[in-house]
């Protein structure tokens, strides 16, 4: 399969990034690693008329720790991040999640930031996003702002990344050094994609009550959530199984079950159940 | 609009390689179809199953998902980087002793792909390698004899740098004239 004919160039900076952006008059589609843009090129599912190669700007390929949040750069390749130190040390989830992305050949490739900005209601990496509090750096025409990641990513696909603009890190707060983290996903044989990722973060205080929960869902559906009703059923209680069961038992409530090929709403609603029963147990039993 | 070939310039199995190349052809394309390297095998074509991977500066990808121009200034290997047909690369070796292959197909992606995993991690637990192989699909062997295959190349591998290891020790005692 072969796309259909776009033309090529590469920035060295940001500022060049955005400026062959707004030369392209709309044409232009940033890459990186490629691994979400080709496929759908190859498909002929999306036809820009220029590509616009940043892999090549280094500076976004840095990971820095700012007080309490972990500043990962846009390019840092999922195999990267997976083994980086500083990441495995203060924000584990983020290196147990992309770990679990795709295979080795994927992860060499595919990127932090672009895994966010493609915004693919099946990838792995939103479920530990919404979890890990992500914020989105965006450098565009007028300088630099930041979006959470749920005003960023609005639907399957769909994010509120302004025009001309390139996503350039992202921000992910470092859990209480206490707590524990886990990504369980149930992944469709065939591509790899969770039919349900639960990511978890969870801590029992001194008193050996819940003090710090966060559960993420993602693949179910259109979008990946925060599952609410289940953090506030643990937070302040003393974890036990019965209480899990009962809290996992809300762990679709505030998402939307996707119904298609590969599994009914009813099917995933129960996943949410199952899973999110599973990664709790794995970290608070 | 019209659109110029851009200017690539690799270094394939050791070899510096220049072209003018169409932004659009696939990195797999370009290898089979320019340089004539036909070990690079497209099976699936969606970055699925594996049969195209190379590495790229050290590390497994798959060919199919790459353009050409993305991969100007890399080092790349494909199979025939990897060994002679007299001195074959223990990779090769060992998929020989333990049969790790029946039709063929899939065999040079997957060589590939157990290069960069054993570049990631030089001695690997079998379930190590076998998470490491989810990247590639076989149709034939059902994997086990891929696996011992790649342990075996893992051990065969590992004592030459261990060898090699010696060697540079010693000779920067020569060099100290500690010998």
């Amino acid at each position: 399969m072969i796309p259909v004919k776009f033309d090529y160039t590469h920035a060295e900076t940001v500022d060049e990034a955005i400026k062959l952006l707004q030369e392209s008059g709309g044409e232009g589609k940033l890459i990186a690693g490629g691994h979400s843009l080709l496929p759908l090129m190859k498909f002929r599912l999306t036809e820009p008329g220029v590509l616009i190669d940043i892999s090549r700007i280094d500076q976004l390929k840095e990971v820095k720790k700012e007080g309490d949040r972990m500043i990962v750069g846009a390019l840092m390749t999922h195999n990267e991040a997976s083994k980086h130190p500083l990441i495995k040390e203060h924000v584990p989830l983020l290196a147990d999640t992309v770990r679990q992305i795709g295979d080795l050949q994927v992860r060499n490739r595919g990127t932090i930031g672009g895994n966010i900005a493609h915004a693919d209601p099946a990838a792995d990496l939103p479920a530990a996003a919404v979890v890990l509090e992500a914020e989105v750096i965006v450098q565009g025409e007028d300088g630099e702002e930041t979006m959470g990641i749920d005003s960023f990513i609005i639907g399957p696909l769909i994010t509120m990344l302004p025009e001309n603009s390139i996503v350039t890190g992202i921000s992910f707060a470092i859990p209480p050094a206490h707590t524990k983290s886990v990504y369980l996903k149930y992944f469709h044989p065939a591509s790899g994609y969770p039919v349900i990722g639960v990511a978890a973060v969870a801590g029992v205080g001194a008193d050996g009550n819940i003090d710090y929960i966060r559960v993420g869902i993602t693949g179910v559906g259109d979008i990946a959530f925060r599952a609410e009703s289940v953090e506030q059923t643990l937070l302040g209680q003393k974890p036990s199984k019965a209480l899990i069961q009962q809290a996992a038992k809300l762990a679709a409530e505030e998402g939307e079950m996707g119904s298609d090929l590969f599994a009914s709403a009813e099917y995933r609603e129960n996943l949410c159940r199952v899973y999110t029963e599973r990664a709790l147990s794995s970290i608070l039993l | 609009m019209a659109i110029e070939n851009r200017k690539v310039t690799v270094t394939v199995n050791g070899q510096e390689r220049s072209a003018e190349v169409e932004p659009r052809k696939l990195l797999v394309h370009y290898l089979r179809d320019d340089l004539g390297l036909t070990g690079t095998h497209i099976g699936c074509d969606t970055s699925q199953c594996g049969a195209c991977t190379i590495t790229v500066n050290g590390d497994a990808v798959k060919s199919c998902t790459m353009l050409a121009v993305q991969a100007d200034g890399a080092e790349i290997m494909t199979v025939e980087g990897l060994g002679t047909r007299n001195e074959l690369h223990p990779m090769q070796q060992s998929f020989w002793e333990e049969h790790g292959l029946q039709c063929g197909y899939c065999t040079p992606g997957v060589m590939m792909a157990m290069i960069g995993l054993l570049k990631e991690n030089p001695n690997p637990s079998e379930e190590e390698i076998r998470e490491g192989m989810e990247g590639v699909i076989c149709r034939c062997t059902g994997y086990q004899f891929i696996v011992s295959a790649v342990q075996k190349a893992a051990k065969i591998m590992a004592e030459a740098n261990e060898k090699n290891d010696q060697k540079v020790a010693a000779s920067q005692l020569v060099g100290e004239g500690n010998l």
